[in-house]
């Protein structure tokens, strides 16, 4: 089975988001960027499976512009065996790229599709979901435990109330969560072979596809910042504003 | 303008944050109507009724939605909703997994997580774990939008004279069952709901510590929750987790202990009407936004605490 891994490339989180002076965005130059955690949560498994002899093939997928085949690089450094970076300079909304992803999954026909739940730069949460749609698919979202047995998947979902488990048929499009798994650290020697990996790079406009935005961005700003309070002496000063000056206990 | 709102429940019981979704489609202005798919779900639907302002319930009563499955639900969902301007429903797991479905289904774009509508066809979400706000306009024809339940009060549940139209929809794609759900925490206050959370850090050291914050939570009537580098220690189960990645919550009081105060953390909670924080790290970032801070032990500040109230 073929294993197709959706990856995107953000800020990385440690980094805190800087709002531009006009109002259009967030200022990325000179940003230290890194592969989306989720997403790499999702190659992780990934990788796991074709280890597991479940998969034999893990290929990385990424849509941008950019030096978005680094992040892929680090993919294939962390054990893809290939990649494929379909390049566009504009920012494609969820429809957009799953729109783009169902292209490639057409023409790779993979098994399995892994993404991670939510991109922690655009926070939508949508991507998986939407290429499931397309694809017309079953879809397990937020998962922290994946079980294949043959045409049939077990995933357990971190849903509000606990964990849901349910049952998928295959092919099938799964979201992730971070406690699926620990994402493996990639030394040296991996950095230096994924650099003869293949990695195919298609220009979005030779796809033909509708891309285009449907959401106009009017206005980034940064939120109204929380002014810092006092520090308190002890849990006697600590209890006495509560009740007294907060009135909240 | 038409408003759809997509009603979670349990088959018996409506789920408090349709209520803040019902909230933002009054604010878009317009009718608003309810869709209620389940199984055995007319105590649902006799509920949805109730709900102020709502002009129509439509129910679909069949086995196929009884666990509320995104494939059978999404092509209902995108079945009903093209007779409504806007569809939205809550931005928790259930609206979360649903409604990208549908949208895509309709070939519209989904606004996720809205906290402000300005018109519309505008509204405001946060990225980048709320560090910006972004304003944004949608030229699709119809809006398919989840929202952030804390920035939207409640729509009142009572007073409401809805009718109620049954719809005979639904057919089963057969892709996907349910099997089980594990609810953990039992009796214990849940968190998206309390006035008052209590949440534990990387420096509880251990789950067993987490007892020092429950018997406080017991006394002030509380819920417990923890960050992310609680849950990625193993001390907490994920569903206590507060943060971009977790639950986002704003209680009447936040009491912070152990936590440092990452930015995916403060995403969850510092729209808290009050926060407190205990740390013995005085240059820990979460003081930066507590009302009240304690730079102290937390294994003796806490006993110390919890006896004083």
């Amino acid at each position: 089975m073929k294993v197709l891994v959706c990856v995107k490339r953000v800020l990385d989180p440690q980094v805190k988001a800087r709002v531009k002076s006009d109002g259009s965005g967030v200022d990325l130059s000179n940003s230290k960027m890194t592969m989306n955690p989720f997403c790499e949560n999702a190659l992780e498994e990934a990788l796991r499976l074709r280890e597991f002899g479940l998969a034999d093939e893990v290929v990385v997928v990424s849509v941008g512009g950019g030096k978005t085949q680094e992040t892929l690089r680090h993919g294939l450094a962390m054990g893809a065996d290939r990649a494929i970076n379909i390049t566009t300079e504009d920012a494609l909304e969820p429809l957009a790229i799953a729109r783009v992803l169902k292209y490639i999954v057409d023409k790779e026909l993979p098994g399995l599709v892994l993404a991670g739940k939510q991109a922690i730069d655009d926070d939508s949460n949508q991507t998986a979901q939407m290429l499931s749609a397309m694809l017309g698919w079953s879809q397990s979202t937020f998962i922290s435990e994946f079980k294949l047995d043959g045409d049939i998947a077990t995933t357990t979902r971190e849903v509000d109330a606990g964990l849901e488990t349910i049952s998928v048929k295959m092919p099938t499009v799964v979201s992730v969560d971070l406690r699926l798994n620990d994402p493996r650290y990639v030394k040296l020697p991996d950095v230096m072979k994924a650099k003869r990996k293949p990695m195919a790079i298609i220009e979005l406009d030779s796809l033909g596809l509708d891309t285009a935005n449907r959401l106009t961005i009017l206005e980034v700003v940064e939120p109204e910042s929380r002014a810092a309070g006092v520090i308190v002496a002890d849990i006697a000063e600590l209890v006495d504003k509560l009740r007294n000056e907060a009135k909240v206990i | 303008m038409t408003n759809l709102v997509i009603v979670e429940h349990d088959n018996n019981k409506l789920a408090a944050a349709t209520l803040n979704a019902v909230t933002a489609a009054q604010q878009i202005s317009g009718d608003i109507d309810l869709l209620v798919a389940g199984e055995n779900c007319q105590a649902v639907a006799d509920s949805a009724a109730k709900i102020a302002g709502v002009a129509k319930v439509k129910v679909v009563d069949n086995v196929i939605f009884g666990h509320h499955m995104a494939e059978n639900l999404a092509l209902l969902i995108a079945d009903v909703a093209k007779e409504y301007s806007h569809v939205l429903a809550s931005a928790t797991t259930f609206g979360k997994n649903v409604m990208p479905r549908a949208s895509a289904l309709l070939d519209v774009a989904q606004i996720s997580e809205i906290v402000e509508i300005k018109s519309p066809d505008t509204f405001v979400r946060p990225i980048y774990a709320g560090n910006a706000l972004a304003t944004v306009q949608s030229s699709d024809m119809i809006k398919v939008i989840t929202v952030r339940t804390i920035k939207f009060e409640a729509a009142i549940a009572t007073g409401g004279s809805a009718t109620i139209e049954v719809l005979n929809s639904g057919s089963d794609s057969g892709l996907s069952s349910w099997i089980s759900q594990a609810v953990s925490g039992g009796d214990k206050v849940e968190l998206t709901s309390a006035g008052i959370v209590v949440s534990g850090g990387r420096g509880m050291q251990n789950g067993e510590n987490f007892n020092l914050l429950q018997s406080v939570a017991d006394k002030l009537g509380a819920a417990v929750g923890a960050s992310r580098a609680a849950v990625d220690s193993g001390f907490v189960s994920n569903e206590l987790q507060v943060g971009q990645t977790g639950k986002v919550i704003a209680p009447d009081l936040y009491i912070a202990v152990g936590i440092s105060g990452a930015i995916q953390h403060l995403a969850g909670m510092k729209e808290s009407k009050v926060i407190v924080a205990i740390n013995n790290d005085s240059e820990a970032p979460i003081f930066k936004v507590s009302d009240y801070g304690l730079v102290a032990d937390l294994f003796d500040a806490v006993p110390k605490f919890d006896s004083a109230l």
